[in-house]
């Protein structure tokens, strides 16, 4: 499988309302150690032949994350990891 | 004059902009996303609601629509364009205008009244207020926080580029209380609060959003008056 994954999260310094709101929801499992929960989107993308990174990159630059307030890491997905 | 309103798949004000453009004396003129073709209008407005789902992103998929490359490459050359709501999420996804709008910081959809005081009346969609004016019209939405670094917040507040602020309550969380903002030229505007719903006592709380209507009408005249954008030169 020629999948590349890309992972999109919200700079740091922007405020991750829905992580905090996670974050707040966790004591009533009764989780008291947790100090931080932030939400980011992970996108999987087949491609028909070999995967392309470069493509990917430019894919998550331009449209799948906003660098106004997101980064992405991209990597290309192990097929081993995936069987095991 | 000609203002274009733009639909996409899932807007939902298009209508209601194409009303108040018609309101404020100017002919409307409906522009579909897959149409690269803006028929001659003279401005643009880029109407709320849930352009592609708000998928992904709001606005993100929306700005790369066969439109938004013609509206793209015009406001670049001075076209007074418009972006309400969702429409400003689409200028902020296009780089059009700086930063970006995000979930509201507590989640809530906020649905009411506002109050807004504008600040710089000097672009082509505010001409016709008086800055420190305060204005009231329906805000709606779910993403509407504005957010943008601090640098490029000092710029927007230096350069004289708020053209409103949040008064008597910040209803999603905006930085400094950011409702709306314009570009360096001043055609270009986005405003999270929807002025296309102030226009009729019928309907509205009040005409105060007919202003913004009427401002661009007056750019427009006076652009064909002196051969250029009376946007930018009021001050």
């Amino acid at each position: 499988m020629a999948r590349v994954v890309v992972d999109v999260m919200l700079k740091p310094e922007i405020l991750d309302p829905q992580g905090q709101a996670v974050a707040n929801a966790l004591p009533r499992l009764g989780v008291t150690d947790v100090s931080s929960v932030r939400i980011g989107r992970r996108i999987e993308i087949d491609f028909a032949g070999e995967p392309d990174l470069d493509r990917a990159r430019e894919i998550a630059d331009k449209l799948l994350a906003n660098p106004v307030i997101e980064d992405f890491e991209i990597r290309v997905e192990d097929a081993a990891a995936e069987v095991a | 004059m000609r203002i274009g309103v733009v639909t996409f798949p899932g807007s939902l004000d298009d209508g209601d902009a194409a009303r108040a453009a018609r309101l404020a004396g100017a002919e409307a003129v409906r522009l579909w996303h897959g149409d690269p073709d803006l028929h001659g209008v003279d401005a643009v407005v880029l109407p709320g609601g849930f352009s592609y789902g708000d998928y992904l992103r709001c606005g993100a998929i929306a700005r790369f629509a066969p439109v938004m490359e013609s509206i793209i490459d015009a406001a670049r050359g001075g076209l007074p364009v418009l972006g309400i709501c969702n429409g400003f999420q689409v200028l902020c996804e296009a780089h059009l205008l700086p930063g970006a709008l995000t979930r509201n910081q507590h989640l809530h959809f906020r649905n009411r009244d506002q109050w807004l005081k504008v600040e710089a009346t000097n672009t082509a969609w505010t001409n016709r207020f008086t800055p420190g004016q305060e204005i009231l019209i329906p805000v709606k939405n779910g993403e509407g926080c504005f957010v943008a670094d601090q640098k490029t917040l000092d710029s927007l507040e230096g350069e004289g580029r708020v053209i409103a602020r949040y008064v008597r309550g910040n209803p999603n969380g905006s930085q400094r209380d950011i409702a709306g903002i314009t570009n360096e030229a001043g055609n270009v505007v986005g405003i999270m609060p929807h002025p296309e719903h102030a226009v009729e006592a019928l309907t509205g709380p009040s005409l105060d959003g007919l202003g913004f209507f009427t401002s661009v009408l007056r750019a427009l005249a006076g652009a064909t008056a002196d051969g250029q954008l009376a946007g930018g030169q009021q001050r």
